[in-house]
């Protein structure tokens, strides 16, 4: 599978993505800078990392939204191929209007990185079909802006179409329905503030996230 | 009579905190009186913070190389060999003084100043630790400086993607009105790619690359170079701002031009800014430096040489490049969306020249700024040596699992999730053990392998006030234990002294007895020091902080597979503890927490036991002997048991001979050091007995895993979820007003 991953100045979960994915798929990603136009040819599997692009100035995720290389991830998704955010990259799908909803200042007011427990809410998209629905899962989260909002309705639809497809276990932010990750209508772009690449290895944060990649390799 | 330039009085020179001894030999080495500008870069050269003028006399007594050692203290950083062409890169600072002024930009420049100094040297930072003490919690100022403190380690660790993995926090009242702020950073490169200040030669061009020059942080090494009174909050102005998104991309593009080979020497712009960066590389590479400061980037308008030499703006480095190669660091700089200026050549003068706006606005020769900096011998006198103090000195209390409790849940014991919780620990994806894990040490992964490195940082200041000399030991001992204790090779330290005012012969003496007592640990540990920082003037209206020599050490573990922690205890398990109990008791916790009282003598640190428990200790670690391996320190073996039974969730039953002339608070809480409190199954225990005989290590069998609860003899029983109620609540109770509206 062909995979690229987004890198914006202050992106600091680049390596930690591009060894996942290499991990999984067998294959290096391209890495494309934010200045970039277009994908590299062929690419299937986008990936926007984590961090703190842009310095998180103005508002998180806002800034990246408009670099010259998101018209070529928006048009990459409208095409059904898969996108995801994690963490900032989540930030940015939703300031680039791919997922609805936006992520407030986490309900504590400070940063909060803990193991987390999540639960997989919809385990037949092509990010979670190598999970059983409503398993339970351990990964990492990292953040001080990860409360996701949205109106009543968004959130009934959301819910009604299978779109919420991880929960907290215990909502560390305050996020409205305990939502940590959710998929846009096609299903093909997934926004997650828990960090599945920093769940890969035994040794280091578990394996719980292996899947969400090899669930991706299978579907593609 | 004292010869002064235009405009300058013996009162201007005084606030330059140059003394009248000082000014005579400025006068001297110019053969003239110096001008404004010449006057501020004497008087940051000449700092303590930047000159070690007190302390240099006796940091020689330092052990400070070794069969690891690539480069020991004098760099920006020191460097250890970790085998297969790699290099552990790592260094500790102290930034309390900004930090007290204004906790959140003070602790976020301190980690950002130590990230500078690691990846200067071509390294990739891969970890961020730290030592920090406070007042009392009950003093006004705690909480607010708590939290401010915390939330600038965090805001600035977690957008560069460095992850906190670790570090020490206590309270007490000594530093009520003088906090410490100690920061740590670890980083990885390749032998052969390491970058120093030295290796510049006549003819190349200075170049200037990160943010621009503002007037922040002007005179910052000079307050950091006195003490407090009550006017120092009007010193807020001298803090830097930090800004960790320029940081992150400094990082991404010195490395980027590290790649290049352009590259002669390089030297970040830290304290005394331009100043100390420009005299450094100039000082180790013998040559001369003419600045245009014109070509100095700037943030404000008309700015004054005198301000741009001294000001502290952050995330600055000075490369000084090889001839011709300057565009090849302009087309990186100018990707990173950073600012990129050739400001200067190096020269064969020997001088230091600096032209503004078509003048020469200071000539000076380089030497007596960087070598004849002055060099003091302050006097001082050794604290007198107190009494120990046994178990059979104090009470025996009537219910040992109250005083559990109690000592679990005391500010200098209780769970400091609440501050590591806001430190992204996990990012690079390599953090094996962090401040979450039952782990003596954190574990980070050397990328790509399966080793990892530990890195500890360690130091009891109730033992250093007690006994400088022995508190000074017991720092190195337990940062080289509390490696050990993960299976992991202790290889070098780092330290951060942080004293009161060495004018007073009694706070010299406390550093020298420190040091001394490290500097034996040290070498009886082979344990080098490779890079260090020295804190001075940490009082206050007279109050001098208690004496904190803090140590940050690094080791490395070989195989991964074979790490230990104390986490994985389980019923059947049998406990033990390795190196000899008598139930030493001055200036424990317990005195302090039970009795109120800091009084007796440190416990005595027999280096020889130390040496020979610890290699037991990791030796039966890689047998594969071990279920579970804890360091004893602070509260001693009941503490340590605690620990175990609250991150495994099995209890332990300990067991006290009553024949023995331990008594039992001085067996359980006892501070006596080179001890581990281990944990095996059955057939293993017995093996390990024969070694240890074998071995002539004492081992003393003191429990069994099992149950729900810690007690002793079947009686002074405590609940591991009563424990873990007092441990964990503590830091939210006192933290709660500050996070009102949490969650």
């Amino acid at each position: 599978m062909k995979s690229a991953v987004i890198v914006f100045p202050g992106s600091n979960c680049d390596r930690d993505a591009h060894d996942a994915i290499a991990r999984v798929t067998g294959e290096n990603p391209a890495m494309v800078w934010h200045q970039e136009t277009e994908l590299p040819d062929g690419t299937e599997f986008v990936m926007i990392p984590g961090g703190f692009s842009y310095g998180d100035y103005l508002r998180c995720g806002a800034m990246a939204s408009r670099s010259s290389i998101m018209p070529a991830v928006i048009a990459h998704a409208a095409t059904g191929a898969p996108v995801l955010g994690v963490c900032n990259g989540f930030q940015i799908l939703t300031e680039s209007g791919l997922l609805p909803g936006s992520l407030m200042r986490n309900a504590g007011l400070t940063f909060v990185c803990e193991r987390t427990p999540l639960s997989v809410t919809n385990g037949n998209t092509r990010f979670t079909s190598r999970y059983q629905a409503e398993t339970d899962l351990i990964i990492p989260i990292a953040h001080h802006d990860g409360n996701y909002f949205a109106d009543a309705d968004t959130l009934d639809r959301m819910d009604g179409e299978g779109q919420v497809v991880f929960r907290y276990g215990q909502n560390p932010n305050g996020s409205a329905r305990d939502i940590a990750g959710i998929v846009n209508e096609q299903g093909n772009v997934l926004g997650m503030m828990p960090h599945p690449e920093r769940a890969i290895d035994a040794k280091h944060g578990g394996t719980d996230g292996l899947a969400l990649f090899e669930s991706l390799l299978g579907s593609a | 009579m004292t010869q002064y330039a235009d405009n300058i009085t013996a009162e201007i020179v005084a606030e330059h905190g140059i003394t009248e001894d000082e000014y005579q030999i400025i006068l001297d080495r110019l053969g003239r009186a110096p001008n404004m500008v010449e006057l501020g870069i004497f008087s940051v050269m000449w700092s303590e913070h930047c000159s070690y003028k007190s302390s240099r006399a006796h940091l020689g007594k330092f052990p400070v190389t070794g069969e690891k050692v690539i480069q020991g203290p004098g760099e920006n950083a020191g460097v250890i060999d970790i085998g297969d062409g790699q290099a552990a890169i790592f260094k500790m600072e102290s930034h309390n003084h900004p930090s007290y002024i204004e906790p959140y930009q003070g602790a976020a420049t301190g980690v950002g100043g130590i990230l500078r100094d690691v990846f200067t040297m071509g390294a990739r930072p891969v970890a961020l630790m730290n030592a920090l003490r406070f007042g009392a919690p009950d003093h006004e100022k705690t909480t607010h400086l708590v939290s401010g403190v915390v939330a600038g380690i965090g805001g600035y660790g977690n957008c560069v993607g460095v992850p906190t993995v670790g570090g020490e926090t206590n309270f007490h009242e000594g530093y009520n009105g003088n906090i410490l702020v100690n920061a740590m950073a670890v980083g990885l490169a390749d032998t052969d790619k390491i970058f120093y200040a030295r290796g510049a030669e006549p003819g190349q061009p200075i170049v200037y690359v990160g943010s621009k020059t503002g007037r922040d942080g002007i005179h910052g090494a000079t307050m950091a170079s006195a003490e407090f009174d009550d006017e120092s909050e009007e010193k807020r102005p001298t803090v830097q701002v930090g800004d960790p998104f320029v940081e992150k991309k400094l990082i991404e593009a010195c490395l980027e031009l590290m790649a290049t080979d352009a590259i002669a020497a390089i030297q970040d712009m830290g304290a005394a800014g331009l100043t100390s960066s420009s005299v450094e590389m100039a000082d180790k590479g013998g040559v001369g430096i003419k600045l245009n400061m014109d070509a100095v980037p700037q943030r404000e308008v008309n700015m004054t040489t005198y301000e741009m030499m001294l000001s502290e703006s952050q995330e600055r480095m000075l490369v000084i490049m090889k001839p011709g190669r300057e565009d090849v660091a302009k087309a990186i700089f100018e990707k990173w969306e950073l600012d990129v200026a050739v400001i200067g050549e190096t020269t064969d003068s020997g001088r230091m020249v600096l032209e503004h706006k078509g003048e020469i606005v200071c000539d000076i020769p380089i030497a007596p700024l960087a070598d004849d900096a002055p060099k003091y011998h302050r006097p001082y006198f050794a604290p007198e040596v107190r009494a120990q103090i046994s178990g059979k000195d104090v009470a025996q209390p009537l219910h040992m699992g109250e005083v559990l409790k109690t000592l679990m849940g005391s500010p200098n014991m209780a769970s400091k999730a609440w501050i590591y919780r806001q430190y992204d620990r996990h990012v690079m994806a390599d953090t094996a053990a962090s401040s979450e894990d039952p782990s003596d040490a954190a574990l980070v992964r050397v990328h790509g392998t399966n080793k990892a490195l530990a890195i500890t940082t360690d130091c009891t200041p109730r033992y250093c006030s007690a006994d400088p000399f022995e508190g000074g030991k017991q720092a190195v001992a337990e940062a080289w234990r509390n490696i050990t204790a993960t299976g992991a090779d202790p290889i070098a330290i780092t330290d951060c002294l942080n004293f009161g005012n060495p004018e007073r012969e009694e706070i010299m003496g406390q550093f020298v007895g420190c040091v001394e007592g490290m500097a034996m640990a040290c070498k009886a540990l082979d344990f080098p020091v490779v890079s260090g920082n020295v804190s001075l003037y940490n009082e206050t209206n007279g109050q001098a902080i208690p004496p904190t020599p803090a140590v940050g050490a690094v080791g490395l573990l070989p195989d991964m597979d074979k790490r230990m922690g104390y986490g994985c205890l389980s019923d059947g398990h049998i406990l033990l503890v390795v190196g000899k109990t008598v139930g030493a008791m001055g200036a424990s916790l317990y005195l302090k927490e039970i009795e109120g009282r800091e009084d007796g003598g440190a416990p005595m640190v027999d280096l020889a036991a130390e040496k020979a428990n610890g290699d037991f200790v990791r030796g039966q670690i890689r047998a594969g002997r071990l279920t579970a391996c804890h360091d004893l320190s602070d509260g001693g073996l009941m503490c340590a048991a605690a620990d175990m039974a609250l991150a495994s969730g099995t209890g332990i039953k300990l067991a006290h001979e009553a024949e023995t002339d331990v008594p039992m608070h001085g067996f359980l809480f006892g501070e006596d050091q080179a001890r581990y409190l281990v944990a095996a199954k059955k057939d293993d225990a017995i093996a390990l007995i024969q070694d240890a005989k074998a071995e002539d290590i004492p081992l003393q069998v003191v429990g069994l895993a099992g149950g729900t609860s810690v007690s002793v003899n079947g009686a002074h029983a405590v609940k591991i979820d009563d424990l873990r109620a007092v441990h964990e609540g503590w830091m939210p109770a006192l933290m709660t007003p500050i996070a009102e509206g949490a969650e």
